[in-house]
């Protein structure tokens, strides 16, 4: 019960700081929030957009939670999930004429790989060498992007725009979005997202390795002493998020716009962190906070739109304070802590 | 008796209750000046709330506490050193990298004109120390100074503050023998100089040692107030546990049988020396199946790497050196799950870093290392019911308290965290047992139990390695025993071959 | 406490106070007159001080001059044009327009989705009955820029700065030599480029050590079509006391005495212009290009450039804009290159 409460009171507490903002900027706190909920809720394609941008963080958040279990931080999905999705375009962009539905399996496979790999390299790292995963997955982050140019500019170019981006995939590879969103470029990355999160529960509570993983996590030298190969299973663990995170490159490759287009996350996997944080590392809250922050997201645009005041800095304003309370949420228990002890 | 000087501490009907829970129940306490009061009992009696309802700590539900006879519940744990009251926690509160003096200073700093007036405090210290026989180096940094040494400073800060009334929370459990030998002369010196003293232990030995009175605490409650010189060790450790204890276990001689369940052949750690000790050199060493082989040495004379270098032989972060064989298999190069999967128990030397996953419930840790077995997993998957019948037998078994498969370890007490351990570990009838500080932190009821359980599996055959810092306990339990001092076996003996003093001397390096 | 809530500081707060016994009432806020026009600002945002600022302040003057309301966002992400576009479709919008390259596809898609709204887009072609393109010909002017330039250099060594390296840059930078050529077959032009990503057009020490180098290389004059990294090489022409040329905007404020000119995009005409022809119900799909035959691109000249730049180069520079806008000269333009 107070697992569940806590997260809901940060995520009310930040409401409340973000209506108080919009307040001081001269709007009424009643219509921002109806703009928020009609933003994000209000059509099926608004709808939409909150799933679409809710996707890639159910992945990039369960990326987060996996390596967080296992006691690692994952600073690095935002390299690993760029790594999925280029290597999800660059699939679909060289072996065109893939059809479906083997195309997008394909592709779908290259882009969970090249994230696996390019999580690996820090849970090797930290496995053998010792070194801190956070620091190698943040140079991490800077290689993938800088590879992800370079391909994109020198090797995959789109002759046919201005914008930094792949030729397009064959048409085999694309997801096509399901009608009853009204356009939205939600498709079958979606259930595959919800799919993934029950996916990473059984593993990581009903198997073995799930429980190696967790131990590992809970106390690293009791798991040693228990006969755990604690290097392997941080590898393992670390290659597993960089998979989980290079399926953004599914709902954005195959289930989006069909290319790789360089800048396309606006931060997914630091958002990650937060949605993991928030969903306290369990894939069913990571599905809740997911859809929140999709919400946010999506009903902030409407906000921009909608009020006069509430502009595209103040509603990330509000986002962050959301985002604040959620991470202060340590806050909540150390409150409580003190009160029992006094 | 209405003329008898009021008593330095008194508490009266005191209770406290944490949710459902009454950690103090009508606890009655009375401690007369100028003694050494011995508070003991097993973890979770209520000694500690006890003691944090005095010092201000925590406010009493009921009841009444009483210093020199005057009536006080303390606003703050300020306002108690203002009486004179103080503690000595287990755990020190000094700050490493500052100097004795200045530890023995923050937040008492005699100030004059804005500056630490240093020199005043020193010529202040300097009295204490003649008073009280206590010798300190003022300017060392405190984490370069030896346990013993950091344990005097602690006292030293409470005699600056004029503390009349000293708490020493288990202070002998960082201690060598010889530095507990000196702490309870200097012990005597302030009682004899006035002071008193409130004694927190589970060790009977000083209890009897060391107190003039005792009071014994059991599941909240006192159950008994003693004249030292009129009680014993059973009679305290039946008030303790409330049944009657076998304190000092007979053990039958071994049956060695033939073959070698664990054999090492110079090993050798190398890296820095830490404390100008070698780490590990030339360890050679046998069990064989059916005896109980003790290493006995003080703490810090390379238990610790050694029990490394057995059971992580080609961890690349430890560079050990030498041959490991287990139970007829070269492990030299194996993996450590390999090892254990030999038939290998383990209890480990400290419980909480490397036995346990303290926020993981029962069940959790009824399964560690055990989680690729049948029948708790299968294809990879785990079988829950698989495990919670079998973890519910052996806690049942295994005498676990409270019997929660769902609670987090961490809130069970030593004793029972222990003996989570055996009955995780000899779930299946192990061929090597490797116990390293078994007792350690574990109730005397629970070490009664922890003993007989080391002696069944050695009866049944298994091989046992006992690593221990208790000389008695050595004593009592190993077949043959090795000294280990500065990272060498320096001598070995038969059972009932070598009384305590010379084993004692033997730990000591002479 | 009661100072502090009635004071002047107070006044945020009585605001919500007031709100607070409101209650429940909403305020439409929905422009009240009668022609709505919706305006999608890039990434960069209104406050760029160059392209989005340009549309920007094209739309607001529409706003005063002719009576429209105006609602402008900024998107956050590149999929957020999409649901922008549409919110704006939806609510009875008259014209919606998209700036920029990157909102094309998106604007594709919504006006199929909403025949019967208007759309514009600058920078880049939408094929659709309802959507009018607003083209510039950045060639014409950078070929007039590139001719002033070699008109004024004494060194015959002028230079090319671009922000990211992309064929909008490209068709600037050939134009710009050929302009140069024209004048002065003798010149050399040297062109280098900030960066291959977006974020080269907001590196503004990359831009200045660029500049640094061509200098000491002998070039004398700058052209800068860099964005915001432009404004590192307006520094090293005051630092090095060299020549550069703004572009987009009327940059020559920024280093008055060592901007020659600037090249303007008149993107705040181009929609402007757009404005107000769908208001009077002229609006129109198809292509509109803005060159220096209807003042979509010009040079600038005002009070901090007209001691540089001498007469006789803007007496040339005029002729030449005459000849190709008469079609006696023709441009070469990167985007037709064979």
């Amino acid at each position: 019960m107070k697992r569940l409460l806590q997260p809901l009171l940060s995520v009310l507490l930040g409401l409340a700081l973000g209506l108080g903002v919009t307040a001081l900027a001269g709007e009424n706190p009643w219509t921002v929030l109806k703009i928020l909920a009609s933003g994000a809720f209000g059509t099926g394609y608004d709808f939409g957009m909150t799933l679409f941008y809710a996707t890639p963080l159910v992945f990039t958040g369960l990326s987060v939670a996996v390596a967080f279990h296992a006691g690692l931080f994952n600073i690095g999905a935002e390299g690993q999930l760029t790594m999925g999705a280029l290597a999800a375009a660059a699939t679909g962009a060289i072996l065109f004429r893939v059809a479906s539905p083997w195309a997008p399996l394909l592709a779908g496979v290259a882009a969970v790989l090249a994230g696996t790999l390019w999580g690996a390299i820090p849970g090797w790292l930290r496995a053998r060498r010792g070194s801190h995963e956070v620091i190698n997955t943040i140079m991490l982050n800077f290689i993938a992007a800088g590879l992800a140019n370079y391909v994109t500019l020198y090797l995959l170019k789109n002759p046919e725009s201005q914008n930094p981006e792949t030729r397009a995939v064959g048409d085999g590879y694309l997801l096509a979005p399901f009608s009853w969103l009204g356009g939205a470029p939600v498709g079958w990355a979606t259930p595959l997202a919800l799919v993934t999160a029950a996916g990473v529960g059984v593993l990581l509570w009903r198997t073995s390795l799930g429980f190696e993983i967790r131990a590992v996590g809970q106390n690293e030298a009791a798991a040693r002493a228990a006969g755990i190969a604690t290097g392997r299973v941080q590898l393992l663990a670390f290659a597993l998020a960089g998979g989980l995170a290079g399926l953004v490159g599914v709902a954005e490759v195959l289930g989006n716009v069909g290319r790789f287009r360089v800048g396309f996350s606006p931060e997914y996997g630091f958002l990650g962190i937060a949605v993991a944080l928030l969903g306290r590392n369990r894939p069913g809250g990571i599905l809740a906070a997911a859809l929140l922050f999709g919400a946010l997201h999506k009903g902030a645009t409407s906000l921009d739109m909608e009020t006069e005041h509430v502009t595209r800095e103040l509603s990330l304003v509000f986002q962050a304070l959301i985002i604040l309370s959620v991470s202060a949420d340590g806050l909540w228990s150390w409150l409580h802590r003190r009160r029992s002890s006094c | 008796m209405a003329a008898a000087p009021p008593a330095a501490v008194e508490l009266r009907a005191l209770s406290k209750r944490f949710g459902g829970v009454l950690a103090n129940a009508d606890v009655h306490l009375r401690v007369a000046a100028g003694t050494i009061h011995g508070i003991v009992g097993e973890n979770g009696a209520g000694k500690s709330t006890a003691m944090k309802l005095l010092l201000g700590l925590l406010r009493p539900d009921s009841g009444e506490i009483f210093v020199h006879g005057q009536p006080c519940i303390w606003a703050s744990p300020a306002a108690a050193m203002a009486r004179g009251l103080g503690m000595v926690h287990q755990h020190f509160m000094l700050a490493g990298a500052y100097s004795a003096l200045d530890n023995i200073l923050l937040g008492a700093e005699p100030v004059r004109g804005g500056m630490i007036n240093r020199r005043q405090a020193r010529t202040r210290l300097e009295l204490l120390r003649q008073q009280y026989g206590l010798p300190v180096d003022w300017d060392s940094p405190v984490e370069r100074l030896p346990v013993g040494v950091q344990q005097r400073i602690e006292i030293l800060k409470l005699l600056y503050r004029d503390a009349n009334i000293l708490i020493l929370d288990e202070p002998t459990a960082v201690l060598t023998p010889r530095e507990t030998a000196e702490l309870f002369a200097n012990l005597r010196r302030l009682r004899n100089e006035g002071k008193t003293i409130l004694l927190i232990t589970h060790k009977l030995k000083e209890v009897m040692a060391i107190t003039d009175q005792v009071t014994v605490f059991r599941a909240g409650r006192v159950t008994g107030e003693r004249v030292t010189a009129n009680t014993n060790p059973t009679e305290l450790a039946r008030l303790m546990v409330g049944r009657d204890v076998v304190l000092n276990l007979a053990v039958a001689p071994a049956k060695p049988q033939v073959g070698v369940a664990l054999e090492a052949a110079d090993l050798h750690l190398a890296g820095p020396a830490v404390g100008g000790r070698t780490r590990l050199a030339q360890v050679s060493l046998q069990v064989r199946p059916g005896e109980i082989v003790g290493i006995a040495g003080v703490e810090g004379n390379g238990q610790s790497e050694l029990l490394q270098a057995l059971l992580h032989p080609r961890d690349p972060r430890c560079r050990t050196s030498g041959t490991v064989r287990c139970l007829g298999q070269d492990v030299t190069h194996w993996e450590a799950g390999r090892i254990r999967e030999l038939g290998v128990a383990l209890v480990p030397e400290d419980r909480h870093r490397e036995g346990l996953l303290l926020e993981r419930p029962l069940r959790e840790n009824f399964l560690l290392g055990w989680q690729r077995r049948s029948p708790f997993s299968r294809g990879g998957f785990l079988r829950p019911s698989a495990l919670t019948s079998a973890a519910a037998a052996a806690v049942e078994e295994y005498d676990v308290r409270p019997a929660d498969l769902g609670l987090a370890v961490g809130r069970l007490s030593g004793g029972n965290q222990q003996k989570l351990i055996f009955a995780r570990e000899f779930q299946e009838r192990p061929r090597l047992v490797i116990a390293a500080q078994p007792t350690r932190g574990v109730d005397v009821g629970a070490i009664e139990f922890i003993h007989r359980r080391l002696v069944r599996a050695r009866d049944e055959g298994a091989g046992v390695l006992l690593v221990s810092f208790e000389i008695e306990e050595i004593l009592a339990l190993a077949d043959r025993i090795l000294v280990l001092y500065e990272g060498r076996i320096t001598a070995e003996f038969a059972r009932g071959e070598v009384s305590e003093a010379e084993l004692g001397l033997k730990m000591g390096g002479s | 406490m009661m100072r502090w809530l009635f004071g002047a500081a107070g006044q945020p707060l009585r605001r919500m106070v007031l709100w607070g016994l409101l209650g429940l009432v909403t305020t439409g806020r929905l422009p009240a007159a009668d022609f709505r026009v919706g305006l999608v600002l890039d990434r960069g945002g209104k406050d760029d001080k160059s392209f989005n600022s340009s549309a920007f302040a094209g739309a607001t003057e529409a706003k005063t001059k002719l009576g429209i309301a105006l609602k402008y966002v900024e998107a956050p992400d590149d999929n957020a044009f999409e649901p922008m576009l549409r919110g704006f479709a939806m609510k009875d919008y008259d014209l919606i327009i998209g700036i920029g390259f990157a909102q094309k596809e998106a604007i594709k898609k919504v006006a199929a989705l909403f025949p019967k709204k208007h759309f514009a887009i600058v920078d880049s072609e939408v094929d659709a009955p309802n959507v009018r393109s607003l083209l510039f010909e950045e060639h014409e002017g950078a070929y007039v820029i590139g001719a002033m330039a070699a008109l004024s250099t004494k060194s015959g060594k002028l230079g090319f700065i671009g922000g990211m390296d992309i064929p909008l840059i490209h068709r600037f930078a050939l134009a710009y030599e050929a302009g140069a050529r024209h004048v002065k077959p003798e010149v050399t032009v040297t062109a280098n480029y900030v960066g291959i990503t977006s974020a080269a057009w907001n590196n503004p020490p990359r831009g200045k050590e660029l500049a640094v180098n061509q200098y000491a290389a002998g070039v004398d004059i700058i052209f800068a079509a860099a964005g915001a990294s432009g404004l590192g090489v307006f520094d090293a022409a005051e630092e090095k006391h060299q020549f550069v040329i703004g572009v987009d905007a009327n940059q020559d404020w920024i280093k008055p005495g060592r901007v020659l000119t600037s090249m303007l995009k008149r993107v705040d005409v181009a929609v402007y212009a757009t404005i107000a022809a769908a208001q009077s119900g002229k609006f129109a799909g198809g292509v509109e290009h803005f060159g220096l035959a209807n003042q979509g691109i010009d040079y600038s000249v005002d009070e901090h450039n007209a001691a540089i730049l001498t007469a006789s180069v803007r007496k040339q520079a005029d002729a030449l804009k005459a000849d190709i806008i008469a079609g006696r000269i023709t441009v070469p333009d990167y985007y037709k290159k064979p």
